[in-house]
């Protein structure tokens, strides 16, 4: 039997209440009943990443956060990253560099990146390594890493 | 795949939280990192989901007399981030950079690790390791276990139902211990094809993960004088399962790879 909570939440800065359907995963539940279709559904258990939004502040995979979990939580997803320009850079940075192939991780690597460059001090150097290892939970099949990790590095290095 | 229908609550006291869990068919939910893509995948069915996440008290790092608490509910990410940790536990400190990713590490917890006791993860070896306390609390009790007693095969442990891993204490490191940690990974992040979580100090202590059923204290290399003769009695200490892509022939010579490496670290004079 299907079980409902009512819960409390703030998508991209619009509050959202609903009953949601207790087995329904934040992705799920962004995708289908909010519309927000730019976070991807991979896997659905946690390896590819393309599910990466962020959920008070922190990226987290929407595939293993039940939306119910949410409740009372900021949810920011690609679509509001976009708007508010937050991302603006890193997505010149990811065109310019044709850093993607198909394209079906792009949303979950922008987050993992922006989250990269939020995280580092001004100023100091990240080296590829560092930024390998940060998108290490997006790799997804296609191998076109070293043109993504040329558009990080050169946007979070301040070359861009 | 779709998670099975179940309900959902999230209690805001221990004692609301003892009574949804000992309900049958509830599971506890902690960050939720290996249970819900088991949700996901239908390999587990509960008709309750206990979200213990809203319960006060279980989320602090606290260093007093020597142990340094660390609540159940603690992330990976806080663990990382965590001055005490580093100083105090450095073994742990270097462990977490193997967990999982950046978006895991910010909702996976300590006590849900030590909860699921899976073979191949950091943490159950670096309890072992570093002679660390499992806290359980129960609706009536709080016990204290050993790590190495806590761990007991498969996913298995010494939680009964009902209770919750509400804290692990670890040792703080002395002045004249070491602890090193190293793990080798297909993909940075993956699970370990195998890893060795060492203590080094009065006691040594060389403990494996992804090398059997549970934590694997190699108690004869560990007692070794001598690199030489620590990595021959390896092959006695060990008897690593085959995984998909690795057979036991190569983990063990994996294992005595990473005998060496820690062995050459821990030697060198401070």
């Amino acid at each position: 039997m299907e079980h409902f909570v009512e819960a409390t939440l703030t998508v991209n800065g619009n509050p959202v209440r609903r009953r949601i359907a207790a087995r329904v995963h934040l992705i799920d539940f962004l995708r289908e009943e909010l519309g927000l279709t730019g976070s991807h559904l991979g896997c659905e258990h946690g390896v590819c990443g393309a599910c990466t939004v962020r959920v008070n502040g922190q990226i987290v995979r929407g595939c293993l956060m039940l939306a119910v979990q949410a409740d009372g939580c900021t949810v920011e997803t690609i679509e509001g990253l976009s708007d508010s320009k937050e991302l603006g850079s890193l997505q010149k940075a990811f065109h310019e560099h044709n850093a993607l192939q198909c394209g079906f991780c792009t949303p979950g690597m922008l987050m993992a990146a922006q989250d990269l460059l939020n995280s580092s001090s001004k100023g100091s150097k990240i080296t590829r390594e560092k930024i390998r290892t940060h998108i290490s939970g997006n790799y997804c099949r296609c191998t076109g890493y070293q043109a993504i990790v040329d558009a990080i590095e050169e946007v979070i290095n301040g070359k861009g | 795949m779709k998670a099975p229908a179940f309900a959902y609550a999230k209690p805001r006291t221990l004692e609301e939280a003892f009574d949804l869990i000992e309900r049958p068919g509830a599971k506890v939910l902690a960050g939720g990192q290996s249970l819900i893509p088991a949700l996901n995948m239908r390999v587990a069915q509960p008709e309750l989901l206990v979200d213990i996440t809203g319960l006060p008290g279980l989320s602090e790092i606290r260093l007093d007399r020597g142990v340094l608490r660390v609540g159940g509910l603690v992330t990976h990410t806080q663990l990382q981030l965590s001055e005490d940790v580093r100083t105090h536990v450095p073994l742990l400190a270097q462990a977490v950079e193997h967990v999982a990713h950046p978006a895991i590490r910010n909702r996976g917890t300590l006590g849900g690790s030590v909860a699921l006791a899976d073979p191949a993860a950091e943490y159950p070896a670096c309890l072992v390791a570093l002679d660390a306390t499992v806290v359980v609390h129960g609706r009536s009790d709080e016990r204290l276990v050993g790590a190495s007693e806590f761990f007991k095969g498969l996913y298995e442990t010494d939680l009964r139902a009902g209770e919750i891993v509400a804290a692990v204490e670890f040792p703080a490191l002395k002045k004249d211990e070491r602890s090193v940690f190293l793990e080798l990974a297909r993909r940075h992040g993956d699970y370990a094809i195998i890893g060795l979580a060492a203590h080094w100090g009065q006691d040594r202590r060389f403990v494996y993960f992804g090398a059997g059923v549970k934590p694997v204290f190699a108690a004869r290399a560990s007692a070794a004088r001598s690199l030489e003769e620590a990595k021959d009695v390896l092959k006695d200490d060990l008897d690593p399962p085959a995984d998909l892509y690795n057979s036991s022939t190569t983990k063990r010579h994996l294992a005595g790879v990473l005998l060496e490496r820690a062995w050459n670290t821990l030697s060198k004079p401070h």
